[in-house]
């Protein structure tokens, strides 16, 4: 029946090609709009590590004074200060756990022709590494002993490493930076997980390209590499000696394996607050644990801008799918003498209302086809837009799935009306008119 | 013409009738809310920065020794200047549109109780004041001895220059000169009002922080160092530029020329604003797919109701109507329904902008968008069923006596 069915459906859509093509195009640029916005949501809200997010928390606590403090409602900073970060880390809880932060490293290369340039850095600690399973080429990451002894090792991008040394080997190498000798122990492959979830609040970009080199956050601070960004919450005597100033500029990460592991150190954060409370360190008594994709939530990584685009591109459909329906509507009531025959031959209504949803279906795989079309134009055109995201645009499996599942659901949203019109159709006065 | 006729025909057809004043409404919502949304975007752009744009470029230095700072000022002071055609260099901190530095929240006591707000801060040396082009408006520019040295990023104590804006902020109604105000342990005086100077990030508070600047006159050294604010002709300020870019290489090889951040102002300002732009091109993008796909379907019943017709159209024209006769039927019919939609349009766009409220920090629609939203579609419809209509005033009076 269904062939039938279609057969009757190619033929009524060939009657009427103004009409028909009227429909798959105004159904293609409503799909076209809303699957370039959901793809770029979907990528900007998307989990950077998907095998591991679930086991990665992020810890606050509020060194601030009581100035505006409503307590249970005031949130504790986003950042956390040296101290706390080292008292934390130290208290060996956790998998693992490493307090992080970004800086501008000054490289030198080795030919005095070329001219020194900034590349972006992480200063950070031995976990970082096998915590965020960020994968090497060659060399792997330093140990916790370097840490301690301010090594000056560095572990280099991919990138870093392809415009350096050609992508070879370069593990051993002596590199310049900020007018300290560093040795290479690590080369990345190409890392970059979106949205960038260790740099927020860190001073760094939400999307976009990885770090180029990584190195110990002693080493780094011996050699009074600044963070990116510092919020001082009471006033400060010198503000070179970070690590005893009252500000805070590391992120601080732990794995935690198991739900009585996260039970515990939520009871371990609080009552550490509560131990620096008593020491006279700390007035709020405030923690968080929030694992990775609640962190990212919190800090509303995706852009207010693109959740608009992606309304309005709904918005859109909704129109595009009203203006189907009375396309589909006009189509179907010039039919009603067709109809009257079908039914007076003994067609029911099921089977009236089956013809027109299936080809109502037709328009919408057609426009699903072209929608895809303007949704590969749209995300070009995202491309090259201005945003930090911009390269990371790309149609992939899922949506080009889900465009042929929104399109199909748009079109019989769209055909029930009509449908249910045609089949209500009494055949008598269509036959007599005829 | 008389409308109960034509009343009398779309209660045959209820249901096309109200599927087009859907759309109608909903394009009519979309529409009046995205033209909204162009207008407050592009009305940011448009922001008074305060200073002589065109005539000012920025270079910005890093990774220098901080030691060597006095020493690189005068270096690159001295060899700017040699540049033909420059007619002032200062150090500065910051530029507006430029990477901010020197944000800081202020009070306006001395205890640091009473709390005036978060601030740009721009330090300048000597010269700069003039150079960027600040407008007085009362009290004094900077002197000679106004330029004190730095012992970190802020004068401990100084005479400013504040904005208007800010100084109505700090201080309503009361004249601002001579008042003070506290930034943790240093201490400013208010010795001038600017007419206007915008904020090097925009303002974090919302737009009517964007103006919440002073003017700082301070000596260049080791906390006002590597960004000079270059003045010249506009004509020939590009060619200036290149020449000071090629110049610090020479004059600082060890120190990193931020290429980013080394621009004229008017392209600093092209950038920073360069994503509210794409947004206001994304929106005028979907307003004109929106009246498009509305005009197609207009078209596309409309043509089927012609066609539905074309006997009844037979038989006016048979009994004595006009094409005018037939041709203003469609388009008085069309009017009609266009106007249901935008009453329910405008109900509609009220409460979109209800919900973008909530959201997105928009003030409320002002009413004069629903008339001109309302005239552009009632324009879009009666285009839309132009062709239609003259096919339908087209149906020779003869159809009448055939039988279908």
């Amino acid at each position: 029946m269904f062939g039938y069915y279609l057969d009757l459906a190619l033929r009524s859509l060939k009657r009427n090609r103004v009409l028909t093509a009227l429909m798959v195009l105004t159904l293609a640029l409503g799909i076209g709009a809303s699957i370039t916005t959901l793809t770029l949501l979907r990528l900007l809200s998307g989990d950077p590590l998907p095998q591991k997010s679930s086991r990665l928390f992020y810890a606050q606590v509020d060194p601030n004074s009581l100035s505006g403090y409503v307590a249970g409602q005031t949130k504790p900073d986003s950042l956390m200060g040296y101290v706390d970060a080292m008292n934390l880390l130290h208290a060996g809880r956790g998998t693992h756990r490493a307090a992080l932060a970004l800086t501008q490293a000054k490289i030198v290369p080795e030919h005095s022709t070329e001219h020194p340039y900034f590349s972006d850095g992480v200063i950070t600690t031995t976990d970082f590494f096998p915590m965020f399973e960020v994968p090497f080429r060659y060399g792997n990451g330093w140990t916790a002993e370097d840490d301690t002894n301010r090594a000056a090792l560095v572990v280099i991008s991919d990138f870093l490493n392809d415009k350096l040394y050609g992508g070879a080997n370069s593990v051993g190498k002596m590199l310049r930076i900020n007018n300290h000798d560093f040795r290479i122990v690590g080369v990345l492959q190409h890392w970059a997980p979106q949205p960038r979830f260790y740099t927020q609040e860190l001073g760094g970009r939400s999307y976009g390209d990885g770090e180029a080199l990584f190195m110990p956050l002693s080493t780094a601070r011996a050699l009074n590499m600044d963070p990116q960004d510092i919020e001082c919450y009471a006033s400060v005597g010198n503000i070179n000696k970070l690590e005893e100033a009252p500000c805070e500029w590391l992120g601080f990460w732990v794995q935690l394996d198991s739900a009585k592991a996260v039970a515990d150190y939520r009871e371990f954060l609080a009552n550490y607050a509560k131990e620096q409370m008593a020491l006279g360190r700390f007035k709020r008594s405030e923690t968080a644990l929030l694992d990775l994709m609640g962190w990212l939530r919190d800090r509303e990584v995706v852009p207010d801008d693109v959740r608009l685009q992606t309304y309005l591109a709904f918005g859109f459909l909704l129109i595009c799918v009203v203006n189907t329906v009375g396309l589909l509507l006009a189509k179907c009531l010039r039919r009603s003498r067709e109809i009257g025959v079908r039914r007076a031959l003994g067609a029911t209504r099921r089977t009236v209302f089956a013809q027109f949803m299936v080809e109502a279906s037709i328009v919408g795989l057609a426009g699903g086809l072209f929608g895809l079309l303007f949704a590969e134009l749209g995300l070009w055109g995202v491309r090259h837009q201005p945003a930090e995201y911009a390269s990371l645009a790309r149609l992939d499996l899922t949506m080009f799935g889900s465009t042929f599942a929104v399109a199909l659901a748009a079109s019989l949203i769209a055909g029930l009306l009509p449908a249910w019109r045609a089949c209500v159709l009494a055949p008598a006065p269509q036959l007599k008119a005829a | 013409m008389q409308i109960q006729p034509i009343l009398a025909a779309l209660r045959k057809y209820r249901l096309a009738t109200l599927l087009i004043a859907l759309e109608i409404a909903l394009a009519c919502a979309v529409l009046c809310n995205a033209c909204f949304l162009i207008v407050s975007r592009l009305r940011q752009t448009q922001i008074d920065s305060g200073i002589d744009q065109r005539a000012l470029a920025v270079i910005k230095l890093s990774g220098f020794d901080e030691a060597g700072s006095i020493d690189l000022n005068a270096r690159m002071l001295d060899g700017l200047r040699r540049i033909p055609g420059m007619q002032s260099v200062g150090a500065i901190n910051a530029v507006p549109f430029g990477q901010h530095a020197g944000t800081a929240g202020i009070t306006l006591d001395q205890a640091g109780q009473h709390f005036g707000g978060v601030i740009d801060f721009y330090l300048g040396g000597p010269g700069t004041f003039e150079a960027l082009g600040l407008r007085l408006v009362a009290g004094r520019a900077p002197q000679a001895d106004d330029f004190r040295p730095l012992n970190h990023f802020e004068p401990d104590d100084a005479p400013v220059m504040v904005t208007r804006t800010l100084a109505e902020h700090l201080w309503p109604g009361a004249d601002p000169l001579g008042k003070e105000f506290w930034s943790d342990h240093d201490h400013f005086r208010v010795v001038g009002v600017i007419a206007s100077l915008a904020r090097q990030d925009g303002g974090e508070g919302g737009p009517e922080t964007i103006q919440w600047s002073v003017f700082v006159p301070a000596q260049p050294g080791m906390y006002l160092a590597g960004n000079y604010l270059l003045r010249a002709d506009p004509a020939q300020l590009p060619r200036v530029l290149r020449d000071a870019r090629a110049a610090v290489v020479k004059i600082a090889p060890d120190a990193v020329l931020d290429n980013q951040a080394s621009q004229t102002l008017d392209e600093l300002r092209l950038r920073y604003f360069r994503a509210d732009r794409a947004m206001a091109g994304i929106l005028l993008g979907v307003i004109v797919a929106l009246l498009l796909v509305t005009a197609l379907g207009i078209v596309g019943l409309a043509s089927f109701w012609v066609t539905q017709r074309s006997k009844q159209i037979g038989i006016r024209r048979a009994i004595g109507a006009t094409r005018g006769d037939i041709l203003r039927y469609f388009q008085t019919e069309n009017f009609l329904i266009v106007s249901f939609g935008i009453a329910l349009g405008m109900l509609l766009a009220y409460g979109l902008n209800l919900a973008l409220m909530r959201f997105y920090e928009l003030p409320r629609l002002p009413l004069l968008y629903l008339p001109v939203g309302a005239l552009t579609l009632w324009c879009l419809g009666q285009l839309a069923v132009l062709g239609p209509a003259r096919r339908a005033a087209a149906v020779p009076p003869v159809v009448a006596t055939r039988s279908v």
